[in-house]
């Protein structure tokens, strides 16, 4: 029989979290943001196919931040509880805030039942409503969730790019100007640096799209022509 | 059931699958139609009737009448049988009208779900084959007498050009170079369209043809039902160009319609 040492639950808990926290603050940072029309994402990636931002249903859009897999898996994962519920009940039905609870779930589940905790954070975007209303939930990987107002910042060096929007974030920007500044915060934090446009990632969700589907990816084009 | 997220590689044996049609039947596969025991030959169910498809010079137009009957009951006359199955493609269906809807649900939602799931939209190919399979799947039910015979259609987008593929109760199916029908009025508007059809036709003529072609398909099927200018029911008629999948207005359709009834009782 293996001998077990005695681990405090407190250790415990604070090793998983120690090591999910390295392993998220090592990558990128995913940032987003309403404005006028909706709710916008970028990415720092230099991916163009690998997304880190993806939709889930009509009115509802993911992002992830930390280890591809596991966040891919959470993607997939959201995308079918969404599509289910949709198929079983109606399209209406089908809520950020009760992906937000499912993800957190999952994601407490997995952090004190297994023996490695996920090194992932996702934000799940909502506009509802004709006119106006969004909503944004952050789940950490230890199933905390927030329900997050204006904007949101995750990924390596959270805290800073949270507190470089915290000065610029105004209502009511038009896309082009939510765009620049979104950019301009990545490119600046920790250090400023030259970020090629093909290495941004951006789509939005869209609330006056005419399709049912709000989300949009942006091409590398419009994100060039907001940068101009 | 809140919360019951399941993580999709845990127990699968490589990857994640991208069909949702799976998917259900993996998780609630009571949510899918199930086959019934015994005979149904006497269970009278409404069924769709006529609907076509045509190419023309810039993608095609698929359009249906409204009516659905149940033996010699018409038991919807605004039923809408011709959908858009995703942005670049459209379905029509004619049978067994309850089969018939939820086959084009669960087909709108395969391609949303595979789209969503890979990044990627289908190829129109590989949608006219899902499609085919799907209705192979319902071949039990076919036998019971529930019979559902689409059209699909849409605007391959690497070979640049409108494609439509038709399809038998066994999941057999074709492509098809100009035209085709299926339902109960299908063999005269395939007539009809014989006579008007041409590649080259434009967007309004092609609309025109195939309103035609319902309108002829009514006077000589009992079950199709012809355009009623009294009570505004007209055909559905969705064109799938370059530009997606768009229904055509419906003051379209009824001018289109009067320029048919007008040309014939002058």
């Amino acid at each position: 029989m293996s001998f077990m040492p005695y681990v405090a639950p407190e250790q415990l808990m604070k090793d998983r979290s120690d090591y999910a926290h390295k392993g998220i603050a090592r990558g990128r940072s995913v940032l987003g943001l309403e404005y006028a029309e909706g709710l916008l994402f970028i990415a720092e990636n230099p991916s163009a196919t690998l997304h880190k931002i993806s939709e889930v249903y009509d009115r509802i859009a993911f992002a992830g931040v930390g280890k591809y897999s596991e966040f891919e898996e959470l993607r997939i994962g959201g995308i079918r509880h969404a599509d289910m519920r949709g198929y079983q009940y109606g399209r209406e039905d089908v809520k950020a805030r009760d992906l937000a609870n499912a993800y957190s779930q999952a994601l407490s589940t997995i952090f004190t039942q297994q023996m490695k905790p996920y090194e992932v954070e996702v934000l799940v975007g909502e506009v509802d409503g004709e006119s106006s209303g969004t909503s944004i939930y952050r789940i950490l990987f230890d199933g905390s969730v927030s329900d997050e107002h204006g904007y949101v910042a995750m990924g390596g060096h959270a805290e800073d790019l949270t507190d470089a929007l915290k000065d610029r974030y105004q209502e009511g920007w038009d896309l082009p100007t939510a765009i620049r500044s979104a950019v301009d915060v990545v490119a600046s934090t920790p250090e400023r640096r030259e970020i090629p446009t093909v290495q941004i990632e951006a789509a939005v969700l869209d609330r006056t799209r005419t399709s049912r589907r709000k989300f949009r990816r942006l091409t590398p084009a419009e994100i060039e022509s907001a940068l101009a | 059931m809140s919360g019951d997220l399941q993580l999709p590689l845990a127990g699968t044996p490589f990857g994640a699958s991208p069909s949702f049609i799976e998917l259900v039947r993996r998780e609630r596969p009571e949510a899918l139609p199930v086959v019934p025991e015994g005979r149904l030959a006497e269970l009278r169910v409404p069924h769709g009737t006529t609907v076509l498809g045509l190419k023309f010079a810039d993608g095609i137009v698929v359009a249906g009448d409204r009516r659905a009957t149940s033996g010699n009951l018409i038991a919807d006359a605004k039923m809408r049988k011709v959908f858009a199955a995703d942005e670049f493609s459209a379905i029509a269906i004619a049978g067994a009208a309850g089969q018939a809807v939820e086959l084009v649900k669960l087909f709108q939602l395969e391609l949303e779900h595979y789209e969503k799931i890979t990044g990627d939209r289908l190829s129109l190919e590989g949608k006219a084959n899902r499609l085919a399979q799907m209705i192979r799947s319902n071949f039990p039910m076919a036998m019971q007498g529930l019979v559902v015979v689409p059209l699909f259609g849409g605007y391959d987008e690497r070979l640049a050009q409108g494609r439509i593929f038709y399809y038998d109760a066994t999941g057999g199916s074709w492509e098809e170079d100009d035209y085709q029908t299926t339902g109960s009025g299908g063999l005269p508007a395939k007539n009809s369209l014989k006579k008007r059809w041409r590649l080259d036709l434009s967007r309004d003529e092609a609309i025109r043809v195939a309103v035609e072609a319902l309108v002829d398909a009514a006077e000589d099927d009992a079950a199709t039902g012809g355009p009623d200018t009294a009570r505004n029911i007209y055909p559905v008629v969705i064109t799938v160009t370059l530009d997606g999948a768009h229904d055509v207005d419906e003051a379209e359709v009824r001018s289109a319609v009067e320029a048919v009834l007008q040309e014939r009782s002058s």
